[in-house]
């Protein structure tokens, strides 16, 4: 493939990516408003537009049209780069994320994926690293208390949950001997999936991922009604909407990972004729990946929120010496098989 | 094909600033931080050297000097708080007790 | 289109090393340094050591100057004010620093100026990485971790505030007696 064939082409990937991811985002927000809605007896928006449906649209146009407020005394450079930093992160991990085999598009030879790295979990790992930086600068050039006091338990939480984090994906990567996330999921054929050996290892990683991506049960550096609205309290507008985005983001990604490490990404009966057979993986992919943001809004519908020491406890007296156990016990049984 | 000396001068400027700005700052904490550029510099010539000479030991040693460096960061900030928790001051030169003032 | 991309990122590495100096803020500096980071990031990465490239990333960008920047934001560093110093350092100080380092970057002219590298592939898989890590370097493997935890510890004592425990009687009889009690086992 030339040169520039590949430049065009993974422009149009990424411009698709972009797009679908956009839009993803905005309805899995609606999704979320309407199922814990209804798990609290009571409907989400249904006035704009059937069912709902046009109010990420409405949304949108909110967010764009509100007044961009800065407070006094507040780092400019900081507070700009802030959300800037979390959504330009958040949308760099989409790009080692395959979503199906290889496809033939044009008579151009290319897989569903932007890029296919040797090590594209670690580059999940960086960039979750990095997540930390939009978290911490947004409190602290805020100048303010809630903020502050926010973005300082934010920090803390994530990178201490970025740890068990990483020792729960060391299994799989054992198991499945590469970090490449294509190679992750050929390693799971014929429902070898990785989350029957792994069971505890795939615990492990949901609870993290929850942490990480600042959801229910782990949201205290957000709260409402604890922290005014803690590190994101003094965003308005745009700003605040790329907050936004970078969160969905974040758990689209998380989602996607787990399900390519432990469910198999998109490994699945094929059958049917031969245009079917081309899109039924991603299909399952889909599939997969929209019962963990499911599971995500069920989770927050359903659990109250621990408390900061709770959470830090737990965080690191529970699930680090419960992930190495897990990384130990792996790596015995590999060796002795 | 970019030459070998093009990184080890490259690593040999981030040194050097590294070295500027741990002997002229006057706060603490910058001054820390130029030691972790000094560092920086130093694992720059280390990887540059293991994909000469074709070895791996090249990147397991910048493995140990992250590992080192994150272990001085640790104490060396557990320092800094607490002495600043006692002196209430970042300048380097009110750090000293030692001579006349 | 490696030697452009290596001006590009050694010029930003550059870049961001001159302005750890020229910024008057800690959480500036460190910033800046997160660039330098990064910047050395791809720049092993055109070295082929894509593993370091992205512990780079995850280890020292994202977790020792996460460390700096908790640390600037714990003590609320502001800028310091630049003590009275001796003219003569001051300038001295800068050419002097020049020639070092037109000193080193001519010794490096002079011994490695022949070599030269081609593009980082075939890249520098993390299997030989570990093997080595586990094998010729097991012993310094061992000792780093033992490094680790005298690093926590230490950092755990120094860092972590003393307080007396504190006896509270509950009324004054009770303090007085206390007192006598232990005025009279003395």
């Amino acid at each position: 493939m030339t040169t520039t064939t590949f430049f065009l082409l993974s422009l149009v990937k990424c411009l698709v990516v972009l797009f679908i991811l956009l839009t993803a985002v905005a309805y899995i927000q609606l999704a979320e408003r309407k199922i814990v809605g209804r798990m609290q007896a009571r409907v989400g928006p249904t006035r704009v537009g059937p069912f709902g449906l046009l109010q990420p649209a409405a949304d949108a146009v909110k967010f764009i049209l509100k007044e961009d407020v800065t407070p006094d005394g507040a780092h400019k450079f900081l507070y700009v780069l802030a959300p800037i930093l979390a959504v330009v992160l958040a949308l760099l991990s989409v790009t080692v994320i395959p979503v199906g085999g290889t496809v033939q598009l044009f008579g151009v030879h290319t897989a569903l994926q932007l890029t296919d790295i040797d090590v594209g979990l670690l580059l999940i790992l960086a960039v979750t690293s990095m997540g930390v930086y939009g978290v911490v600068l947004a409190g602290w050039s805020s100048n303010s208390k809630y903020s502050l006091l926010g973005s300082l338990r934010g920090g803390s939480q994530m990178i201490s949950y970025e740890l068990s984090l990483g020792l729960a994906l060391i299994g799989p990567i054992m198991l499945a001997g590469t970090l490449s996330l294509r190679g992750m999921v050929e390693a799971q054929r014929h429902l070898h999936w990785f989350i029957f050996p792994q069971i505890v290892g795939f615990f492990i990683y949901l609870t993290a991922a929850f942490a990480e991506t600042n959801r229910i049960p782990f949201d205290l550096p957000e709260a409402e009604g604890e922290l005014g609205a803690g590190y994101h309290t003094e965003y308005s507008a745009m700003k605040f909407a790329m907050f936004f985005l970078a969160e969905y983001v974040n758990m689209i990604t998380v989602s996607c990972v787990a399900t390519l490490v432990f469910l198999g990404g998109w490994m699945g009966p094929l059958f049917g004729p031969v245009w079917l057979m081309a899109i039924l993986p991603t299909l399952y992919f889909l599939i997969k990946v929209s019962f963990f943001l499911f599971l995500y809004i069920w989770v927050r519908g359903t659990l109250p929120r621990f408390r900061y020491d709770q959470l830090m406890s737990f965080g690191w007296k529970v699930l680090v010496p419960l992930a190495l156990a897990n990384v130990m016990v792996t790596s015995l049984v590999i060796a002795l098989k | 094909m970019v030459p070998l000396s093009y990184y080890l001068a490259l690593s040999a400027i981030l040194f050097c600033l590294g070295v500027a700005g741990f002997l002229f700052k006057q706060d603490i904490i910058t001054v820390f931080i130029s030691i972790e550029l000094m560092l920086n510099g130093v694992n720059l010539a280390f990887v540059a050297f293991s994909h000469a000479l074709h070895q791996v030991a090249g990147n397991v040693f910048v493995f140990f000097v992250m590992v080192v460096a994150a272990a001085e960061a640790a104490v060396g900030l557990a320092i800094i708080i607490a002495v600043v928790r006692n002196r209430n001051t970042l300048a380097v030169d009110e750090l000293s007790q030692l001579g006349d003032k | 289109m490696q030697l452009t991309l290596f001006l590009i990122f050694g010029a930003l590495a550059v870049a961001g090393a001159i302005n750890l100096l020229v910024q008057r803020h800690p959480i500036y500096s460190a910033l800046s340094l997160v660039t330098v980071m990064g910047a050395l990031a791809v720049e092993y990465l055109l070295l082929g050591a894509e593993f370091i490239a992205f512990v780079q990333i995850i280890v020292y960008a994202g977790a020792i100057m996460v460390l700096f920047v908790f640390v600037i934001m714990v003590l609320n560093a502001g800028e310091v004010i630049d003590q009275p110093r001796s003219r003569i350092a001051a300038f001295l100080g800068l050419p002097i620093l020049t020639l070092l380092a037109i000193e080193l970057i001519s010794r490096v002219y002079g011994d490695f100026g022949a070599t030269t590298l081609a593009m980082g592939s075939p890249m520098v898989q993390t299997g030989p990485i570990g093997q080595s890590l586990f094998h010729e370097f097991l012993l310094p493997f061992e000792v780093t971790s033992v490094l680790f935890l005298v690093g926590v510890l230490g950092a755990v004592v120094l860092a972590a505030r003393r307080e007396k425990p504190q006896v509270v009687a509950a009324t004054r009889q009770q303090h007085d007696q206390e007192k006598a009690m232990a005025a009279a086992q003395r």
